[in-house]
């Protein structure tokens, strides 16, 4: 075993080469790195949020609201589909998940049941069945429903376009290196380096942003409706908090006119009379049209505008409007036009997002953080290295000495390599992990010692503290490798971060006590040709 | 005789009797042991019990802020010069803005302070945390808010199944592990002598009021892979003195083994204390109880390996030869009820 072999000797000369090319770039200056040449690495390490600053939200989306808004789109979907077929369907009714009529003529209960099963199901793109069902549900009652897989594509394919669009939206804030993931089934993970604001960036991504234009009942005051005589297809909306100060909300027809999908662009500007913060919004062609349509058709009347089930504003109609311009109003300040600005621009979100966790720190406390992190850990390093000199003396304290500044070169080279992200419990891990690490080399030198104190001669016995040793540090290392794994896959942000670097030194360790400390023997045993254990 | 390097002031071999104290040990143990379940339990309250639980597992919010002026760029001393934070004050514009329970506490040189509060079941988190923002920057002119963290009922929940599965799935795969390498009796030592060091570690954080927060998931984890490292190699030599002195009593070869192992036991424990000592003078608040727990863990996993696995071998016995079964019938009787 205690031989220099060509290949251990040409695995720790690479082993060394990597942790030095990997460890460099985070001691240069990020103007000396960016001239590196393209060949070489330039990532450093990749610092937690809890150390250089930022904001972590993790976002929600809302299934049940998903559902239960799609089942009402369902039951105006099966009213048209028989309504195509002249099929008379009447009490529609929606529930969670499903929706339901009643067929009007009997006789036709058969096609229509049949026609709705050929038309409405599509195959889920998992591929595993349909995602609705359509049933007899009581006397002449059709129920359709949305199975699990339904469900599921539902929510997931929500959470795909929420995260398309929340990165949109938190790319126009101009903050650097967003990172957003999806996490889970439904659930997006925002993290924002620097941003030690998270309402600026709840600003724009709490908001479904779901633009409505919906003409205003005029047929009952809103007092009257609020007692109770509401027109049929007509609904109660509240006005915006500060949108309206008479009323505190306004009778509005159901039926959306126009939605913000027919949206060209918005932009923040200012009202040319007042002064005041406004949206200016801009149609597509399609929704110029329509646009022109409705206030030709409604001249003199008012209309609402209305934002995620709220009244912005009710304008009168004073004249057709054909431009495809137009500008909403609603008691803005400068910076809640503009983020409204930038939601109505990237379109709406699927489903509302629940903000179910979020976390914030200061880059001030991260600097502070970073400081005693690098303190503690040059202390508890270097306190290691005297001890092991202390313990062992210059030879063999020295060689465990080499392996761990090595092993500590490895460790930050593949953390650099891998951009795991190194957090304030993670320094913790490192600080142990160096500890453990050299429990392999004390290991060793103790099995050897122990090898010589037996009798053996001397190249016997360290032979033998090696190999015997081995078979030790290999069991003790799989426990810890076994506690990181299920920290990385039970375990959330911190810890996740300190499991990894857990595990990473576990093998850097074993690599290093074990091949480093041996080709550093052997290249002492050769050249010194001993006679004694200079720790016996 | 020479003092450096100093491994050679260790004696060479040494004979301590360790099982013969294990009786006491034994007894020491179980009454820390309920001692600390006791602490950690009572008030038998969801989800914490006795320990200072952090929003990580209860839910609630979390803002930090402080007087001090923004420290210039560059710097690096924590942010101080501010003036005290009066906590009353505080209470007071507090109340009414949250039903939740609401803890202050200042800390620093008093010009940094936190508040922590609940959320209860339909009150919007948000709204109470701008509500909270709005009444202390009244209350006290010219605060900063530093940190903040707010955790959802759900996802607390969440992180509290996932922290106590962690730690258990940990514990389940280490038996199983030992089991597969050395023998059933071995697992079950070394998982009792897991269980000892968990709860007793729970049983500080209990005693300390210390902040029970996903970061000590993480601790008493690292914990685990410390007390199973140490834990390990002494059952590693034992397993090899079993085979090499067949008919030696097992209290005997357990005395051995640990004996033998004795100088690296003492030479990594210090290491690791050591490293962490200066992980905890100089690592800073956030780093500081991180590091207590580990270096009591530490401190744990090596009396457990001696004074809990070793002793729970020797009360199960082991199944070794059939000849060594039968050449030592009586003391091996003997040793396996001390």
């Amino acid at each position: 075993m205690l031989t220099l072999s060509r290949w251990k000797v040409t695995a720790v000369a690479l082993a060394v080469l990597f942790g030095i090319l990997f460890t460099l770039p985070n001691l240069l200056p990020q103007g000396v790195r960016d001239s590196l040449p393209p060949f070489l690495p330039r990532k450093t390490l990749n610092l937690g949020l809890d150390l250089q600053g930022g904001s972590y939200l993790m976002l929600e989306v809302d299934t049940p609201a998903l559902i239960k808004e799609r089942s009402e789109s369902l039951v105006e979907e099966v009213q048209k589909q028989l309504a195509d077929e002249d099929i008379a369907s009447v009490n529609p009714a929606v529930g969670d998940g499903s929706a339901s009529v009643k067929v009007a003529d009997p006789g036709k209960f058969d096609e229509a049941l049949r026609l709705l099963s050929r038309r409405l199901p599509q195959p889920v793109r998992s591929g595993r069945g349909m995602d609705l069902t359509v049933e007899q549900a009581g006397e002449g009652r059709i129920r359709v429903a949305y199975t699990q897989s339904g469900r599921d594509e539902l929510a997931a394919s929500a959470v795909e376009q929420s995260l398309e669009i929340i990165r949109k939206r938190i790319d126009e804030l101009g903050t650097k290196e967003p990172s957003i993931t999806r996490q889970g089934l439904n659930r997006i993970v925002v993290q924002v380096p620097g941003e030690s604001d998270p309402e600026r960036l709840k600003a724009v991504i709490g908001k479904t942003a779901k633009l409505t234009f919906q003409m205003v009942d005029q047929s009952r005051s809103y007092g009257e409706a609020l007692a109770g005589v509401l027109p049929p297809g007509a609904e109660i909306l509240p006005y915006e908090e500060g949108a309206n100060a008479n009323e505190p909300g306004v009778v509005v027809r159901r039926r959306v006119e126009i939605s913000g999908e027919n949206l060209a662009d918005a932009r923040m500007s200012n009202d040319p009379q007042t002064g005041a913060p406004v949206v200016s919004i801009r149609f597509d062609g399609r929704g110029a049209k329509r646009f022109g349509e409705i206030t030709t058709r409604n001249v003199n009347k008012p209309f609402a505008i209305v934002l995620d089930g709220k009244v912005l504003s009710a304008p009168n109609i004073n004249e057709p409007i054909l431009g495809g311009s137009a500008v909403i109003s609603g008691g803005f300040t400068a910076e809640s036009a503009n983020n409204l600005a930038i939601m109505l621009r990237n379109g709406a979100l699927p489903a509302p997002l629940k903000v179910e966790e979020q976390r914030t720190v200061g880059a001030e406390l991260g600097a502070d953080a970073v400081e005693a992190g690098k303190t503690s850990t040059i202390v508890g390093f270097v306190s290691i290295l005297v001890f092991m000199v202390l313990a062992y003396g210059l030879l063999f304290g020295g060689i465990s000495v080499i392996a761990l500044v090595i092993n500590c070169l490895m460790i930050i080279a593949a953390m650099s390599f891998t951009q795991a992200t190194l957090t304030l419990p993670g320094i913790a891990g490192l600080i142990l992990t160096l500890a453990v690490a050299v429990d392999a080399n004390v290991l060793i030198y103790e099995r050897m010692r122990d090898e010589v104190r037996a009798g053996r001669p001397l190249l016997s016995a360290m032979e033998a503290g090696f190999s015997r040793a081995m078979e030790t540090i290999i069991d003790a290392n799989l426990t810890t490798l076994i506690a990181a794994a299920i920290m990385f896959f039970f375990g959330a942000g911190p810890v996740r971060g300190f499991a990894w670097t857990l595990s990473i030194g576990v093998f850097t360790s074993v690599l290093t006590a074990v091949l480093v400390t041996q080709v550093l023997l052997a290249f002492w045993y050769r050249t010194a040709r001993p006679k004694t254990l200079p720790i016996a | 005789m020479t003092f450096w390097p100093l491994i050679k002031i260790l004696p060479v071999k040494t004979n301590f009797r360790f099982v013969a104290f294990s009786k006491l040990a034994g007894a020491l143990s179980i009454i820390l042991t309920i001692g600390s379940l006791a602490l950690v339990l009572i008030p038998f309250k969801g989800p914490c019990g006795g320990l200072n639980c952090g929003i990580d597992f209860r839910g609630g919010t979390v803002l930090e802020f402080t007087t001090a002026p923004p420290a210039a760029p560059g710097a690096t001393a924590a942010p101080s010069g501010g003036k005290t934070i009066p906590l009353d004050v505080v209470r007071k514009s507090l109340e009414g803005k949250t039903q939740g329970e609401v803890q202050v506490q200042a800390y620093g040189d008093g010009s940094s302070a936190m508040v922590r509060f609940e959320t209860r079941e339909g009150e919007n988190a948000n709204a109470v945390k701008s509500g909270v923002r709005a009444a202390l920057t009244e209350a006290i002119p010219g605060i900063r808010f530093t940190n903040d963290a707010t955790v959802g009922a759900k996802v607390s929940g969440e992180l509290f199944t996932s922290g106590i599965t962690a730690l258990l799935v940990a514990i389940g795969l280490m038996l199983v592990y030992i089991w597969f390498r050395f023998e059933l009796q071995f697992g079950l030592g070394a998982v009792v002598a897991l269980f000892h060091d968990v709860i007793l570690t729970f049983g500080l954080i209990a005693v300390t009021k210390m902040e029970f927060s996903l970061t000590t998931i993480a601790a008493i984890l690292t914990i685990i892979g410390y007390s199973m490292n140490d834990t390990v190699v002494v059952f590693d030599r034992l397993r090899e003195n079993l085979r090499k002195y067949k008919t030696m009593p097992l209290r005997e070869v357990i005395d051995l083994s640990i004996n033998e192992t004795l100088s690296r036991t003492i030479i990594t424990g210090l290491t690791a204390i050591l490293a962490l000592t200066g992980l905890a003078v100089f690592g800073g608040d956030a780093l500081f109880g991180f590091s207590v727990i580990m270096m009591f863990g530490i401190a744990l996993g090596t009396y457990s390996s001696i004074y809990v696995a070793a002793p729970v071998i020797l009360l199960w016995g082991v199944k070794r030869g059939q000849a060594a079964e039968d050449a030592t019938p009586i003391t091996f009787g003997a040793a396996s009820r001390p």
